[in-house]
């Protein structure tokens, strides 16, 4: 006679009245595929942990948000954002969608130049540009986005000894009425510092004036203040008509867009609050339309949106390492992947499915990561069915920053594959190994040696 | 370990004790465990039975067993002893 499979025992205390920290079950049935890829192949093909990018969620979430402002607003253009997930193969889906490229780093600009984005349809953010990256920048016609004085001073210097003129923006940063107010980054709107990098830039005449950008942070879940940041873009750029007589070709409205992650501490899930790209769309494409452009000068509205296109798409494959119980009585499990790898868990609270058969019966669990760390918690508080050593999980919404904040701490990181369209699994970046960690370090000669 | 005599269960794994007014459910190889604990089975017996019905291996058992005892025991399901 066939055994029938087995559960650990649990028991659970029934409480009535209002919900606890734990919530309430969210999981109904096992997570056995992505695109049609079998969860149990892609661990026994490329190991566990993994991380898989689904190439179908990234198409479909891109042209959502496309469609979201291009029904808008006339003249629309997203720039991809590197430092949200910058493997070759997911930047280059969003390439062939169409988009440019926003890096904030030399090394970020020569990845998207080695993809093959020209030098015009990259936009050069941060404020750490060397005068290496910005003479490359200069010389490839890049569109420079200035984040404080110095550096508009230094781009001043380098067009007297390039004898080039420069496209550049500046970074505006305003109060929207959100908090915390960004205003590390940029030349501020209320101050008057904008206004006076912008005579400076124009009076100067060393280089053109072609955009202004602004970012008002991150994981806004209000989009009332892109439109205020938008009227208050275009308020600049119609001081800069009356006083110079020129246009602003682009407002650039940066980033920020949540994804349907849940944040730490919120009572509801991401995917039931946070606003969708008609949402955000709505608001800066009204403002800029309800704002005094005429039909000709209307600027191109530029999105630098990363984890709201890519977060979806991303899962982290894992395995049960153990289960054992905590003094208070708690349930803990703990997996092969830690916040070394899952940087988002410190944010977010992850939804965790099984990927095998599980019963309705739950616990109240912590899920601990493997490091030796007390830091290494990826869910502090999780209604999960009892899984047991060796029963695999998938991690949803991570496709946002995980694969470029990850760090290399105790273990190495592991492969990420693509899920193609047809459902095909392709390797996008292999699994470190010793050998590859070790030829990075040199070991001074007289520290080569020893005796124990 | 034994169940306490006041203790009732019902069919789906339903549990009520009425010292202290809690109320808890359990899997069904839990209620299967706390059927055989209230009939006064030993640990052994368990064992056999369990590892003869599902999919399990020994150590795994073991190790399962003793967090459910515990957990038993925490909730004032049941009483010390074995």
């Amino acid at each position: 006679m066939e055994k029938i499979r087995y559960e650990r025992p649990v028991i659970k205390k029934l409480n009535t009245g209002v919900m606890n920290k734990y919530g309430t079950r969210t999981e109904y049935t096992p997570f056995t595929n992505i695109d049609g890829a079998k969860v149990k192949d892609l661990i026994a093909e490329f190991g566990s942990p993994l991380f898989v990018m689904s190439e179908q969620t990234i198409r479909k979430t891109y042209k959502d948000a496309v469609r979201a402002f291009t029904t808008r607003y006339p003249k629309v253009q997203f720039a991809w954002s590197y430092k949200t997930h910058y493997n070759n193969a997911i930047c280059n889906v969003f390439h062939q969608e169409g988009s440019w490229s926003e890096v904030v780093s030399g090394f970020e600009y020569n990845k998207a130049l080695l993809n093959g984005v020209p030098g015009n349809k990259i936009i050069f953010n941060g404020p750490d540009k060397t005068d290496e990256d910005l003479i490359l920048a200069i010389n490839n016609e890049s569109m420079i986005h200035i984040d404080h004085l110095d550096e508009l001073y230094r781009i001043i210097e380098l067009t007297e000894e390039l004898k080039k003129r420069p496209k550049v923006a500046i970074r505006v940063n305003m109060d929207t009425g959100v908090y915390p107010m960004w205003d590390r980054f940029g030349f501020n709107y209320e101050s008057g510092q904008a206004w006076d990098a912008i005579n400076k830039i124009i009076l100067t005449d060393k280089m053109d004036l072609i955009g202004l950008h602004s970012h008002i942070g991150t994981f806004m879940l209000t989009p009332s203040a892109y439109a205020v940041a938008a009227t208050k873009l275009s308020d600049l750029a119609f001081h800069i008509k009356a006083k110079f007589g020129k246009n602003i070709s682009y407002i650039d409205m940066g980033g920020g867009f949540a994804s349907r992650n849940t944040l730490k501490g919120s009572y509801l899930m991401g995917a039931d609050t946070v606003p969708t790209f008609d949402d955000y769309a709505e608001a800066i494409c009204s403002a800029l339309l309800n704002s005094d452009y005429s039909k000709d000068e209307l600027p191109l509205l530029i999105l630098e949106s990363g984890r709201s296109l890519v977060d979806d798409a991303g899962y982290l494959l894992g395995t049960v390492l153990a289960n054992k119980r905590l003094s208070d009585g708690r349930k803990a499990t703990i997996m092969d992947f830690g916040v070394n790898l899952l940087f988002t868990s410190f944010w977010y609270e992850h939804k965790i499915s099984p990927a095998q058969e599980f019963s309705h019966y739950t616990e109240d669990s912590v899920i601990y990561g493997p490091l030796c760390m007390n830091i290494d918690v990826i869910r502090e508080n999780v209604t999960l069915p009892p899984m047991k050593k060796g029963d695999n999980v998938v991690v949803h919404t991570v496709g946002a920053y995980n694969m470029t904040q990850w760090m290399q701490f105790i273990s190495m990181r592991p492969n990420v594959v693509i899920i193609d369209m047809e459902g095909k699994p392709h390797l996008i970046r292999k699994k470190e190994t010793l050998e590859y960690m070790n030829s990075l370090e040199v070991t001074p000669s007289y520290l080569s040696e020893f005796k124990l | 370990m034994k169940i306490k005599k006041n203790v009732a269960i019902s069919e789906s794994g339903f549990i009520f004790n009425p010292t202290t007014g809690d109320s808890f459910s359990t899997n069904p190889i839990g209620l299967e465990i706390i059927r055989m604990l209230k009939d006064e089975k030993g640990k052994d017996d368990i064992r056999k039975a369990i590892l003869s019905k599902y999919n399990a291996d020994e150590s795994t058992f073991e190790k399962d067993y003793y967090d459910f005892v515990m957990m038993l025991q925490n909730n004032q399901v049941g009483d010390e002893g074995e």
